[in-house]
């Protein structure tokens, strides 16, 4: 038996061929070693996102996700939820709280869910990856089984806003978490903790709607990771990851910048420090390669 | 504005007079925070989008109890909220203002007040049935729709523009080009569907979207 056992919620974007599959890979590679059990909620849909509001409303995003909820208390009962992007994350949980804290709401969501034969009776827990990382596991259980130590590698730590706020992760501060920089240090890296825009919006879905103001933002996050002298970014939400790397070459484009800035997720640099392979990693999923990290995996 | 919205409208006109903020408390989502307000100002000094706005959260709340209906409902300054949280976690009075922002935008949008062509209004809008319609989001569907919703030069021009980016995700195996013929979705497609239109219901006719 698996040392810890989840019910998995991979959202939308981490499926095989989308834009955070590289993330998948690499926590399932991260996982296998921790000797992680994930089950996939059966049937799972997309949780609405954030930017759902608009067209979504209330109650049909709370609805869809305590779809899911349950889905998970029939098939997985007792298992935690838990999420690797920041978004499915956040819909979940808030929807998971506000159906705690109201006997109405949690009414008129089964009247809903009944249409589908569905019915939740409420108390899921859900969890992020990072906080199942840090609060089950600890940062001793996770430098453990480590084969590699990332040392000489400086990275800016990139929490960005909604795996920060508003719930974040226990015990750690909205404007200055230091989960992530511990994460790499833990891993042997050199975590560069005076990286001022560690939780600056990158514009989220308005990366679509409004290009140049979010690619204001993400302008300020790769430079200011340039300025403190990091060879890569690491971030544990799929939206900042692909904000981040894959806009550089239109603000390049744009403002004659020349930025060639690395994004990663902590996954990828858990699975490499752990002895996994750029494969493993999904390496080949970045569209910046991440060279020095694809170095270290190759030892 | 359709038929329908415009009925929806008269109705919330007829109901709540020149009450508006009651009018808030009762159909947006957690806008009976509204009046706990103070107007210290740090929601404003603490947006991402903050140059970009008219009116910053702490002037929406004051032009809410001012009664200032149609220019609430008519600005844009909701829809570029970005969802970060940041104000949200820094008022002092502890309002859900990402909340209260989110559900502004939904009521101006769903009655038909929200500005016309506003391009995350417009974002929003496709994003979420193109979500809803599998059940998970196709993102191959979603960006080609995002970049030609102008008509055809125009979406030629912007995805062009973004050809190089695009070809990396595929080379990366981040982007899957057979999406076009549907891509992922949920098995029981009809079961999620009955439970949105449910939903849908239930909230429409508290909120008064439906006569």
């Amino acid at each position: 038996m698996a040392k810890k056992e989840y019910a998995f919620y991979p959202g939308c974007s981490s499926q095989l061929k989308a834009s955070a599959s590289n993330y998948l890979v690499s926590t399932n590679s991260m996982c296998k070693t921790l000797d992680i059990k994930l089950t996939e909620i059966p049937d799972w849909n997309c949780c609405g996102a954030s930017v759902g509001y608009c067209e979504g409303g209330e109650l049909p995003r709370i609805a869809i996700n305590a779809r899911n909820f349950a889905q998970a208390e029939t098939h997985l009962p007792g298992q935690d939820i838990v999420a690797t992007c920041a978004a499915c994350w956040l819909s979940a949980r808030e929807s998971q709280e506000r159906l705690d804290g109201s006997a109405q709401l949690l009414k008129e969501t089964n009247e809903a869910l009944a249409a589908a034969g569905l019915h939740y009776n409420g108390g899921a827990n859900v969890r992020h990856m990072v906080e199942v990382l840090i609060e089950d596991f600890g940062y001793d259980g996770l430098k453990a089984p480590m084969k590699k130590s990332l040392e000489g590698l400086k990275i800016a730590g990139y929490v960005g806003c909604q795996t920060n706020r508003p719930f974040g992760i226990d015990g750690e501060s909205f404007e200055n978490p230091m989960y992530l920089d511990k994460m790499v240090e833990t891993l042997g890296g050199e975590a560069l903790s005076k990286y001022e825009q560690k939780v600056t919006c990158c514009g989220g879905a308005l990366a679509f709607s409004e290009p140049e103001k979010s690619q204001k933002q993400i302008r300020d996050i790769v430079e200011s990771a340039y300025d403190h002298g990091a060879e890569m970014i690491v971030t544990p939400c799929p939206l900042c990851q692909a904000n981040v790397e894959v806009y550089q070459s239109e603000i390049n484009k744009k403002q004659g910048t020349k930025f060639n800035m690395p994004v990663v997720y902590y996954s990828q640099l858990m699975t490499v420090a752990y002895g996994g392979s750029a494969k493993d990693a999904a390496l080949d999923g970045q569209l910046i390669r991440a060279e020095k990290l694809e170095k270290i995996a190759g030892k | 504005m359709t038929i329908n919205q415009n009925a929806a409208n008269q109705a919330a006109v007829e109901r709540y007079r020149n009450n508006f903020l009651k009018e808030v408390e009762a159909n947006v989502e957690e806008g009976h925070m509204v009046k706990m307000c103070m107007q210290c100002g740090v929601c404003a000094g603490s947006c991402p989008l903050g140059n970009a706005w008219e009116h910053s959260p702490q002037k929406i709340f004051m032009m809410i109890r001012a009664g200032k209906r149609a220019e609430v409902l008519g600005s844009d300054s909701m829809f570029m909220c970005t969802s970060c949280y940041n104000c949200m976690v820094r008022c002092p009075r502890q309002l859900p203002i990402t909340h209260i922002m989110h559900g502004l935008a939904n009521y101006a949008h769903r009655l038909g007040l929200a500005p016309k062509g506003q391009p995350t209004r417009d974002f929003a809008t496709l994003f979420w049935n193109n979500a809803i319609k599998r059940g998970r989001v196709n993102e191959l569907m979603l960006t080609l729709r995002h970049y030609f919703r102008g008509g055809l030069v125009s979406g030629i021009k912007e995805a062009m523009g973004m050809q190089s980016i695009g070809l990396g995700l595929l080379l990366a195996k981040r982007l899957n080009p057979m999406e076009i013929f549907g891509g992922h979705g949920v098995k029981d497609l009809k079961g999620f569907h009955a439970i949105i239109a449910k939903a849908k219901e239930i909230e429409d006719r508290k909120k008064g979207f439906t006569a």
